[in-house]
């Protein structure tokens, strides 16, 4: 029995110490992983997305705060006026969280393009979502006014093929995304014009 | 124990030089060594989970029990691979991109466990510390070496830098008119240059 309690309490502390150690270390990398992340995975894809933007839209970017969730908004503009804002948001996919960036232009309330950033999926089947344009593609010029499904679940977005999970992630998030455009499109109007000059 | 600190060092650098000598550990070695750069970036993050964990171990190695050793060994082993691969993330993006899921794998390296259970269980901190070492700096040589001759076959070249310092930079090293050998650096290339490497190593007999 003694020994049945010394392995329990072991392990409990053992577990507790690390549990604890590795939060730390999180909280101290979590800034300069975003700072990162930011240079070398969202930076090129958003520039990607806003292509021909007249400004530099990692630059114009501002913080707008949902309850108790902060989101970083990037704006685009074309030809010196603001039109493009990208929002971020996260989908569950089948093997984490799915990063995903999505445009939304604001005067012709239609999608710019998505962009998954972040992701950990099954090379060459759920990864096809990043690597694979075709998929994203399907999303430019789409109006925003219902949510996007897949066409399995009666929407008109063709999923990526042995990766259904994936694909209902990224509709999720970029619904998720619209959601939050539609909850804070007045301020997001406003600050979006003072983000650029 | 007999054997003095300087020969636990040693011993990782060549006797028991770990993917040549014991070919253990292979599947880092045959997944990141496309090139010398991925092969040093790593080796040393294996070689800081292998010297962390070593030291735990073996200031633990008398409150552990015994049944439950292996359990303790993973808690601690993984602690310090996702400490690697946090700072990774901050600090060294193009490396952790790079390197991808095998920074994670460095769990279930069995070099990792396999020092931790035969070594650092059994001995005091300071040789846990030197076999770490050694183990861990002969098995980034190995990466480093097996990424070396890939890199230079399949691109003719050799260039890159360790964690943004020491740049080094050989460009036609067998002359412009060399076709690279891109069958290198693929996968199947892997298992080629590694068994001629095993090879001359057989050749040059071990004392």
């Amino acid at each position: 029995m003694g020994e049945m309690i010394k392995m329990v309490v072991v392990l409990t502390v053992l577990s507790v110490i690390s549990g604890g150690g590795l939060k730390w270390i999180e909280e101290f990398a979590k800034p300069k992983i975003e700072v990162q992340v930011l240079e070398n995975v969202k930076g090129p894809a958003i520039r990607e997305i806003l292509a021909g933007a007249s400004n530099d839209p990692v630059e114009s970017r501002f913080r707008i705060e949902d309850g108790e969730k902060e989101h970083t908004v990037f704006v685009g503009a074309f030809d010196g006026k603001a039109t493009t804002v990208v929002l971020e948001s996260e989908g569950r996919g089948y093997g984490g969280l799915i990063g995903l960036l999505v445009a939304v232009n604001v005067e012709q309330e239609q999608l710019l393009g998505i962009s998954v950033t972040t992701h950990t999926e099954t090379p060459g089947l759920g990864a096809q979502a990043k690597d694979n344009p075709a998929f994203a593609a399907q999303f430019k010029g789409k109006p925003i006014g219902q949510p996007f499904k897949i066409t399995n679940d009666g929407g008109d977005i063709n999923a990526l093929s042995g990766a259904t999970i994936t694909s209902r992630a990224v509709m999720d998030a970029t619904n998720q995304a619209l959601a939050f455009y539609d909850k804070f499109k007045p301020q997001l109007v406003e600050e979006m014009q003072r983000a650029v000059k | 124990m007999a054997k003095s600190i300087a020969q636990e060092f040693t011993k990782g650098l060549w006797k028991e030089i770990a993917p040549f000598r014991l070919v253990l550990g292979l599947c880092p070695v045959l997944g990141v060594t496309t090139s010398m750069k991925n092969g040093i970036g790593m080796g040393l993050a294996t070689t800081f989970v292998l010297l962390c964990s070593n030291i735990l171990v073996s200031l633990l190695r008398k409150v552990i029990p015994s049944k439950v050793r292996i359990a303790c060994y993973i808690i601690i082993i993984a602690s310090f691979v996702i400490v690697v691969e946090q700072m990774l993330q901050a600090y060294a993006y193009d490396i952790y991109k790079s390197l991808g899921v095998f920074i994670p794998l460095i769990v279930v390296n069995c070099i990792v466990l396999g020092r931790a259970e035969a070594f650092a269980s059994k001995n005091g901190v300071v040789p846990s510390m030197a076999d770490g070492l050694g183990i861990g700096i002969g098995f980034t040589c190995s990466l480093a070496a097996l990424g070396a001759v890939r890199e230079i076959l399949g691109t003719g070249a050799l260039q890159g830098d360790i964690f943004g310092y020491l740049p080094y930079h050989l460009s036609n090293i067998f002359g412009a008119s060399y076709e690279p050998f891109v069958f290198a650096i693929q996968a199947p290339g892997a298992f080629i240059c590694l068994g001629l490497m095993l090879c001359m190593m057989n050749l040059v007999p071990s004392k």
